[in-house]
């Protein structure tokens, strides 16, 4: 489902980021770990198609992202992955159902309201979908996130650092929720952290 | 959600900032759009008057101060000239004038003109009887259309003139008694503010029919239209006119030569208008007689000319304004660019294309442009309101608020050329956002 070959990929032309390869199968749930400046973020960015490897293979659903043109490429990144960023970033002018409806679109799926609301049911932030982003808090927008990663049904969930601002009983649960939200859609998660915590809450793990 | 619809929020999402750029940019337009309106009518409004009028002759003076109190009825006369030295004009013997028509000016009702003057005026404007008839004996008027709705005169009613053009009814100088015996249909032409009658009631009024010894002091009097106290024209009136029966007038203008006129308006033949004796007949007046002649067409251009001068200094204005509107929808959108970065490099992961994004942004500009623009011209049409009662109030010329003009068709099109080159770096900036880079920068 989600694969890597040979992935390398550089900044500046001497340094050289050389990863390891992936291979997790659709519905399989993986841990990244490595610290800061390994290039986690890095590998996720290449992973989302956000941007292009020095050199090696990703195959997503077997496809090699690689090959497709880029306006190609924006419209397949917004069907088949959903992407969970360390941060919330949000369209601020949009109430939290906009924003989740705007994926929709961008992706170029009919709006499904029905679904919208179900995902944030599931993650306890159904009461908020007319609120605008601003009014949330951290927790709230991180499951908000959660729930635009997933709206369009994406074959590979990647999320990046997800719990670094949150604190132990809201870091669990959010993992709790990402495993259960992938599951539920059969699709692939692979988190990317240096947090510790989930080193005993999720089984496959990749070190960097 | 359609872009349209995206830009919209995000612009009243920081609704101060959308608030300046609209302030701006109205202020502009709006000017703009005034000027327009202004020049285009008040031109309309003497164009209109023109009536093919060629020559106007009266007293010596300010020749444009004659143009204007003559034809457009909007200034004092320069004074009087007697009936023999402007006979020659009058005598219908000059093979190259039309029509010469007498004007005497000097009373008023309610503000309105009363001008004595032959049957031929209302024809010079094409103006049609609305009700009643056209006036025949002295103290009979017919009355423009505006002049009848505003001081609400009826066929049959009668009203006292009063010395001067003033409005505010000075009750102790009330001169004659005349009777409404028709009503013009409205034209736009200045005969909807004017109250016609024969030459001989405003001689009558004034006292002098007949007592030539009393002219004297006519031309003075004519000029000084805002201080009369105690110059009673009904006083040496000789006799009274309420109940004074007005027969038809017996000898023929041009015959009463110690009478004394306002100007006369002088018509060319169409076949003469362009000759060489047409043209120098200003000159010929100006130099060898006591009279003075004056060209419509020469003083108008000499006026929009002076008045072009401070429409120059407004519109440049104007534009600086236009300017600086773009200037700030330019910041805005570009301030709002760093606020939104993450925004937009968080719509290309969701599957927009950059074109998108930069369709986006200029939607934005264009967006500010046209509700600019829309509230520019509601400005500038409110402003002509205001300006058009003030008008009507001070001349009785009436403009209208509601009219809209070709130009502000095309200030739509430089508005939105404005918002749009105000709008095109933005956009070129969100085109080319590195999703990656951004959203690793925090």
């Amino acid at each position: 489902m989600l694969q890597t070959k040979n992935l390398k990929f550089s900044y500046d032309g001497k340094t050289i980021l050389d990863f390891p390869d992936i291979n997790c199968q659709r519905g399989e749930q993986w841990l990244l770990i490595g610290q800061s400046g390994s290039g986690k973020t890095t590998l996720l960015h290449l992973l989302g198609g956000l941007r292009k490897p020095k050199q090696g293979e990703i195959l997503i659903d077997g496809k090699d992202t690689r090959q497709l043109s880029s306006t190609a490429l924006d419209k397949f990144r917004g069907k088949n992955i959903g992407i969970v960023f360390q941060k919330p970033y949000f369209v601020r002018a949009l109430t939290v159902e906009e924003n989740l409806m705007l994926a929709q679109q961008l992706a170029g799926q009919d709006i499904n309201r029905e679904y919208i609301y179900k995902l944030l049911n599931q993650l306890n932030v159904g009461h908020k979908f007319k609120s605008k982003i601003d009014n949330l808090s951290e927790g709230e927008k991180q499951r908000v996130s959660i729930a635009r990663a997933l709206v369009n049904r994406p074959a590979v969930i990647l999320a990046d650092e997800p719990t670094s601002a949150l604190d132990d009983k809201n870091c669990q649960e959010v993992i709790k929720l990402l495993e259960q939200q992938a599951k539920e859609a059969n699709a692939t998660l692979l988190i990317v952290t240096h947090d510790g915590r989930l080193k005993d809450l999720v089984k496959n793990q990749i070190q960097l | 959600m359609s872009t349209l619809k995206l830009a919209w929020k995000n612009l009243t999402n920081k609704p101060l900032n959308m608030a300046l750029s609209l302030v701006l940019f109205a202020l502009g337009v709006g000017m703009i759009s005034m000027i327009f309106l202004i020049e285009k009518q008040v031109q309309e409004k003497f164009d209109k008057n023109l009536a093919g009028i060629s020559l106007v002759i009266g007293s010596k003076g300010s020749p444009l101060q004659m143009i204007l109190c003559n034809m457009y009825h909007v200034d004092d006369p320069t004074g009087n000239v007697k009936i023999k030295d402007v006979k020659p004009f009058l005598s219908g013997r000059n093979p190259l004038i039309e029509k010469a028509i007498p004007l005497s000016l000097g009373d008023s009702y309610k503000g309105f003109r009363i001008v004595g003057t032959t049957q031929d005026y209302p024809q010079l404007y094409d103006v049609k009887i609305g009700e009643g008839k056209i006036w025949k004996n002295n103290f009979e008027a017919t009355i423009g259309a505006d002049v009848a709705k505003i001081v609400n005169l009826k066929i049959g009613d009668t009203f006292h003139s009063t010395h001067g053009f003033l409005s505010d009814g000075m009750n102790g100088h009330d001169h004659g008694e005349f009777k409404v015996v028709g009503i013009f249909q409205k034209s736009n032409s200045v005969i909807d503010q004017l109250i016609l009658t024969t030459t001989q009631s405003i001689w009558e009024v004034h006292g002098n029919h007949d007592e030539p010894e009393t002219t004297e002091e006519e031309p003075e009097s004519e000029t000084e239209t805002d201080n009369h106290e105690g110059h009673d024209h009904a006083a040496h009136d000789g006799h009274d006119h309420h109940d004074h029966d007005h027969p038809a007038p017996q000898k023929p203008l041009i015959e009463e030569v110690d009478q004394e006129i306002t100007s006369i308006l002088i018509k060319f033949k169409e076949s003469s208008k362009k000759s060489f004796q047409a043209l120098t007949m200003l000159r010929g007046i100006n130099e060898n007689t006591e009279v003075m002649a004056a060209s419509p067409a020469i003083e108008l251009n000499r006026l929009y000319d002076n008045m072009s001068l401070g429409e120059s200094f407004l519109r440049n204005l104007a534009m600086i304004i236009v300017f600086v509107s773009g200037l700030s929808i330019f910041i805005s959108l570009f301030s709002s660019l760093r606020d939104r970065k993450y925004e937009l490099a968080l719509m290309r992961v969701m599957g927009a294309t950059p074109t998108k994004l930069f369709i986006l942004i200029i939607v934005e500009g264009l967006l500010l442009a046209i509700i600019g623009y829309v509230i520019g011209i509601i400005l500038s049409h409110l402003g002509m309101s205001i300006f058009a009662g003030q008008m009507e109030d001070k001349y009785h010329y009436s403009f209208t608020a509601t009219k809209f003009l070709k130009e502000e068709f095309y200030l739509l099109g430089g508005a939105l050329l404005i918002g749009f080159i105000a709008a095109v770096i933005p956009a070129i900036q969100a085109f080319k956002t590195d999703i990656s880079q951004t959203l690793t920068e925090s």
